[in-house]
């Protein structure tokens, strides 16, 4: 296939998809009485700003190493639902133990980063365990650990754990500010002289990018992501070809919970350096669809978690213009969602048999030559 | 007697595959008619296409004197036809009845399942086809013989006349082998028509009124079994048409490169599918393993490579006890495996060629660098490959899927042989290839026996195992019951081993 052709079906999926959704999103609020054009322009308007920028970073760093951590599952055709169980443990444990050690700083955040990911690799490792030696289905078996942990250990831990009994919302102590991690403003201003109106970008965002390099250089370039993707492929044929599929199973619940750990960071390293009740949740569900959208590619999942986070801090904006209602936001992400798996699949299949068609053609001219 | 079923010049092509080549069968009312053939032969796809489940791409189907065309199963069963396939498709915590009326359950007001009308139903058709099942056992506590009762039973409460049974005896132990011939000769009787795909000749001698034999996806004969013997029909199976391999001389040397020792396989049901094996594979040996499909060669090459667990016995490599190394460890010690389906156990089909090149053989150069997987290198054996194995494709970056049957072959058989190994276990290496390709493996395969390689050749093609074997033995319900020497052994003494035809004073 040309560069040219591979680089259209590459991209024949999103567009399709977010199109999709655009036109579809744009109907109802053409039902609902709202102009869809004025909306669509309040939306882009607003994240030009610098403030929503940073908003958006802040926000995207999380969603996209949560669609990191499901995506390691997804290679090896496991579909690790526990992301949002793992992130939050591995959150809770990271802040606690944060609190009571004092370290020079960079010791200090390393220690907290570590507790997060042996947590979630823990959690996440532990379902892995369940899927071979009792055969029971990680996606059962995550659920469950799932619930386990938001309403069984968090709900009780976090009332032992809580700074003072008269602080009843508090949350767990506040860490000290070694384990701090300083924001990236100083690095902003090389960009632009626009302020940032007291919004810190995280550094954890520069963790995100190493994640991303990371898994994208282990599967693609190193024996043992060959090993994980051949599983994902066909287990029988890795099998026959000398892969181990229990242990890779475990290893990859392993890896997957690891990077589930760090989901949490923004918020215990940069935001509240504490682990409370409105800690933010819902970032493990929304980390499945990104790799869902982003086709488990490093790349994609970044783009796939700009454009949820870009939604998600352009749902005030409509709220203040009243040029649409907020929830049109939740419309758009999910049909986004629906499309693109829809566009994948059907791109996939016009691709195998364009690619067969080509192969046969080539053959043939041969064949005559 | 009119025909129930009349199929002419059924074509059906998969992509790179013909099933089906202008395909013609005849059955007659209440008959049982055995269509047999190799696996691959193309039985299951006619089967599939009469019931439904694929619509033929050429061809003209009467039923009951009237054309039809099937878009779905419910067509078929409409018409009265019915299929028990090979895999059961019961709720193991419903009872009889219960599995039986699952998806056509008579209601009453308010719909609820009129169970009444349901068991009087299942007594009529029971009792009509001289068919007995306890209507309130759980199926979890049947037997396999009485589920697959409960299959047939299931077919016949909907209405069909002419059932299709999908290697039904695949499952059986003998003697439940007997019950299910009694039964089907009882619903002969009471008037149904029975089609009966199956490749044990023995048993399909027993039973049927009628044989159809296939091979490579057509029609070779239609034959009675009074005029035939089991090796007649085992020569039209594999056919003799093919290319012959020719011998040459013996490089056996003395030295022990896989040694089997009194090895036990068992099934998920705890019973021995290979059954107390013991053989010997020397360096530049070829031992070739016949047998008629399903009689344990499949376990005991799984065994051997390790992604099966050998209850007893034991399995030595190179002198070594390798009973319980995994799969890598075998292949690190120089082990290559062909296995008997490439497309499962294989390739990776939407991965391009030069991983699946790679797939075995990761963890040893040229395929890896340390921690990291060498592209370069692994694109480079894959160009060899192609290359030296005539790999028919535009280039290497293509994924496996696009190549045709025969090219995907070469490739997993390239890709082995590649790696120089020392032990060689291959199933079928030579089955759905074109006949150029198939002289070219038999070529590689002879030298590398002539430097030493030790090969274990499973083969369904008995001119393949005489001509390339260096001994022979034959395996026959998970036992080896014979060891012959391949240049005074003839094909049909081969087959009526292989059937368990051949009576032992016979063989002196």
């Amino acid at each position: 296939m040309s560069l040219g052709r591979r680089i259209v079906m590459a991209l024949a999926a999103p567009v399709l998809a977010i199109g999709f959704a655009v036109l579809l999103s744009s109907i109802v609020l053409v039902i609902s009485g709202s102009d869809p054009f004025q909306a669509y322009k309040d939306m882009i308007g607003n994240a030009t700003r610098l403030e929503i920028v940073v908003d958006m970073l802040n926000r995207g760093t999380p969603l996209f190493i949560s669609g990191i951590a499901a995506a390691i599952g997804f290679r090896m055709n496991l579909f690790n639902i526990g992301v949002e169980g793992q992130y939050q443990l591995a959150a809770f444990f990271a802040a606690v133990v944060g609190a009571h050690i004092f370290l020079p700083s960079v010791l200090h955040v390393a220690a907290i980063v570590l507790v997060a990911m042996v947590v979630g690799a823990a959690w996440s490792g532990l379902a892995g365990w369940l899927k071979v030696r009792r055969g029971i289905n990680e996606v059962i078996a995550t659920i469950m650990l799932n619930a386990i942990a938001l309403s069984g250990i968090l709900a009780w831990l976090t009332v032992e754990w809580r700074d003072g009994p008269l602080t009843p919302n508090s949350g767990t102590k506040r860490i000290a500010e070694s384990g701090w991690l300083p924001d990236l403003n100083s690095w902003l201003e090389v960009f632009t002289r626009e302020i940032t109106g007291g919004r810190e970008l995280s550094a954890v965002l520069l963790f995100a990018i190493v994640a991303g390099i990371v898994y994208h250089v282990f599967l693609n370039r190193t024996r043992a992501g060959y090993d994980l993707r051949v599983s994902g492929y066909n287990a029988g044929a890795a099998r026959a070809g000398g892969v181990r599929s229990d242990r890779m199973i475990i290893t990859a619940m392993i890896y997957s919970g690891a990077m589930a750990g760090l989901v949490g960071l923004v918020d215990i390293l940069s935001r509240y350096h504490r682990f409370d009740a409105d800690f933010f949740s819902g970032l493990g569900f929304a980390g499945i669809a990104v790799a869902l959208i982003g086709r488990n590619k490093a790349f994609g999942m970044a783009i796939g978690a700009l454009l949820f986070a870009f939604m998600d801090v352009s749902s005030p904006i409509l709220q203040i213009t009243k040029s649409a209602t907020r929830e049109i936001v939740t419309i758009l992400q999910g049909t986004i969602l629906l499309a693109s798996v829809v566009a994948y699949a059907a791109v996939s299949r016009y691709r195998q048999r364009d690619e067969a068609r080509v192969a046969a053609a080539l053959l043939a001219e041969k064949g005559v030559a | 007697m009119g025909a129930a079923i009349e199929l002419t010049g059924i074509s059906k092509r998969f992509p790179g595959v013909v099933a089906n080549d202008r395909v013609s069968l005849t059955v007659e009312e209440g008959e049982i008619h055995a269509i047999c053939g190799e696996n691959g032969a193309g039985k299951s796809t006619l089967m599939k296409i009469l019931y439904g489940m694929l619509m033929a791409d050429e061809g003209r189907m009467v039923v009951g004197g009237k054309e039809v065309r099937f878009r779905s199963p419910s067509d078929a069963i409409d018409l009265g036809i019915g299929m028990v396939h090979q895999h059961f498709m019961l709720a193991d915590q419903f009872t009889v009845l219960e599995n039986v009326i699952l998806g056509d359950e008579p209601t009453r007001s308010l719909g609820r399942i009129d169970f009444k009308k349901a068991r009087a139903h299942l007594d009529e058709v029971s009792k009509s086809y001289g068919l007995t099942l306890e209507a309130d056992e759980l199926v979890e506590n049947l037997s396999v013989g009485e589920r697959q009762r409960v299959e047939i039973i299931k077919v016949l409460y909907r209405g069909a006349k002419i059932l299709i049974l999908d290697e039904p005896t695949a499952v059986l132990v003998p003697q439940e082998v007997e019950d299910l011939f009694r039964n089907l000769r009882e619903l002969k009787k009471s008037g149904a028509t029975i089609l009966f795909i199956d490749h044990k000749l023995q048993e399909i001698l027993a039973i049927a009124d009628t044989i159809t034999v296939l091979r490579q996806g057509r029609t070779v004969a239609t034959v009675k079994p009074k005029d035939v013997t089991a090796a007649d029909l085992a020569e039209l199976m594999v056919g003799s048409e093919l290319p012959t391999p020719t011998k040459v001389g013996s490089t056996v040397t003395d030295r022990v490169a896989v040694e089997v020792r009194g090895v036990t396989v068992l099934d998920a049901d705890e019973r021995p599918v290979v059954d107390d094996v013991s053989f010997e594979v020397h360096h530049g040996e070829i031992l070739g393993i016949a047998g008629v499909e399903g009689n344990g060669q499949a376990e005991l090459v799984d065994a051997l490579v390790g992604t099966r667990t050998v209850s007893r016995g034991q399995v030595l490599l190179k002198g070594e006890d390798a009973t319980n190394w995994n799969v890598r460890r075998r292949r690190e010690a120089g082990l290559a495996y062909v296995p008997q389906d490439r497309q499962r156990e294989g390739l990776l089909l939407v991965a391009p060629l030069w991983e699946n090149v790679a797939l075995g053989h990761q963890t040893r150069p040229p395929f890896v660098k340390g921690i990291w997987f060498d592209r370069k290198g692994a694109r480079a054996r894959t160009e060899e490959v192609r290359r030296d194995f005539d790999v028919r494709t535009p280039n290497i970056e293509v994924t496996a899927h696009s190549l045709s049957g025969g090219n995907q072959q070469k490739l997993v058989v390239g890709r082995e042989m590649a790696s120089e190994p020392e032990i060689f276990i291959a199933a079928h290496p030579t089955r759905g290839i074109d006949v150029g390709a198939q002289a070219q493996v038999w070529e590689d395969l002879r030298q590398a026996r002539a430097a030493g390689m030790a090969t274990v050749l499973v083969s369904a093609d008995l001119e393949e195992i005489i001509g390339m074997s260096d001994t022979i033995v034959v395996m026959l319900r998970g036992k080896i019951v014979a060891r012959l020497d391949p240049d005074t052994v003839t094909p049909r003494d081969l087959g009526s081993y292989m059937t368990g035809a051949h009576l032992p004073k016979e063989a002196g």
